[in-house]
């Protein structure tokens, strides 16, 4: 069957992109196309025109701002986990980008498109939510907790395009997931960080409203950041997804398990 | 029509390709490049493995489009003349293979990971291949034959290891 014809566009600016996407209607932004490739062959997306952001260099590269680092929406997942301020700055970034899908979606999969899309397995929420970034577009700057908004729904307003994510640096960050032994998405995963702003825990692949922060968790971390502090601590599995791969209960609990070998993987 | 300029296994071409054409498409049906397999066109086997600028990329999920610009390598674009590439001489001979179909894109991902990562041991071997798919379930063989590969490929890689 194939991909429906629609006209592609390459604009080499940010206002060249959005006056593209608007004058065309229906259309989509494509940026690594790791998603929106497949779906369009599915036919579940039949966009009219798709706006390729790869032309916009200034969408690229990773960058140190004061204490945090800022990467470019573009930046695809195998130069996140390679870059060597990421690794040294915030390795648990690091190594998130580095096990998300396989090096061929790595090598194409950009954190901004897996940001706007919002899957609520992907790896790249947990690491926004989890670090506390910020999300920085063409017309303001979103804060991670403003940013996700529900299953593959962002704040994001028709047309705006993610420029950038800025992560503060941490004191101590881990990452653990439990990938989905086929698609490698994350059955769970989850982010733990420490740092001045205090401690936060976020959750994806759980979620039934996607990627969530757990109270409960950065409450007993903030007193005492050790992976006993979390004993005790239990996930309801009211909210939590439930589906052929795993029921919601096993989903809770791995949040609990993670959350502890993540705060091991922070204290290393 | 888009018109694009790429480079194909060292040679340019300059072509015109509907917005909606699939990178792998354009590689077999314009091109005659039949060594990169369609499989599952779902970007999850990995049989349409091809490099982009020196990177591994499911060429079922780029739009020749997305392609203006840069080097492909397939396949067909790693032997010289009659002289095989190390990885493939390495699949050869650990048979690092038993239908074939998996093989050009298991072997355009091993080719890619070696020059990706300095010191290759199994796990990252293993690792390295999460997205190409066997369906003969031929792993072992495979993985002795990367290493081998790597090894051949002038890699410290800690072969059978």
């Amino acid at each position: 069957m194939g991909i429906q014809n629609f006209d592609y566009l390459r604009p080499s600016d940010l206002s060249a992109a959005r006056d593209a996407y608007t004058e065309a209607g229906e259309a989509r932004y494509l940026a690594g196309g790791q998603t929106l490739i497949p779906v369009m062959k599915q036919r579940l997306a039949q966009p009219v025109a798709v706006v390729d952001l790869a032309g916009i260099a200034e969408l690229s590269g990773i960058s140190i701002e004061g204490n945090a680092i800022v990467i470019g929406a573009m930046t695809r997942h195998a130069v996140v986990a390679a870059s060597p301020d990421v690794r040294r700055l915030i390795p648990a970034l690091a190594h998130l980008a580095g096990q998300i899908g396989d090096p061929q979606v790595r090598n194409r999969g950009t954190m901004g498109g897996s940001l706007a899309n919002n899957d609520p397995s992907a790896d790249y929420p947990a690491a926004v939510l989890g670090l506390g970034a910020t999300v920085l577009t063409d017309a303001r700057e979103i804060p991670a907790d403003e940013f996700f908004d529900g299953l593959f729904t962002t704040a994001l307003q028709e047309g705006e395009i993610i420029r950038a994510v800025k992560f503060p640096v941490p004191e101590r960050a881990g990452y653990v997931k439990f990938s989905h032994p086929a698609s490698r998405f994350a059955l769970v995963g989850v982010m733990v960080s420490k740092s001045a702003g205090g401690v936060r825990v976020a959750a994806t692949g759980a979620g039934q409203g996607g990627v969530f922060r757990v109270a409960e968790m950065e409450a007993a971390l903030a007193k005492n950041f050790s992976a006993a502090a979390l004993d005790g601590i239990s996930v309801s599995p009211d909210d939590i997804i439930a589906d052929m791969h795993a029921p919601a209960a096993y989903r809770a609990q791995l949040i609990a398990v993670l959350a502890r070998r993540a705060v091991q993987e922070a204290l290393k | 029509m888009p018109h694009i300029s790429l480079t194909v296994n060292g040679t340019p071409h300059r072509l015109d390709v509907p917005p909606n054409a699939l990178l792998v498409d354009v590689l077999r049906d314009t091109l005659a490049l039949t060594g990169t397999h369609i499989g599952c066109d779902t970007s999850q086997c990995g049989a349409c493995t091809v490099h982009i600028d020196g990177r591994s990329a499911k060429s079922c999920t780029m739009l020749a489009v997305q392609a203006d610009g840069v080097q492909v390598t397939t396949i067909e674009g790693l032997s010289q003349g009659t002289v095989l590439h190390p990885m493939q001489e390495a699949f050869r001979n650990n048979h690092g293979l038993q239908c074939g179909f998996c093989t050009p894109g298991m072997i355009m991902a091993a080719v890619a990971l070696v020059d990706t990562i300095p010191q290759l041991d199994e796990a990252a071997v293993r690792h390295g291949l999460e997205g190409n798919l066997c369906r003969c379930t031929g792993y072992q063989n495979i993985v002795a034959a990367v290493l081998e590969g790597a090894q051949a490929m002038g890699q410290n890689a800690k072969v059978g290891g």
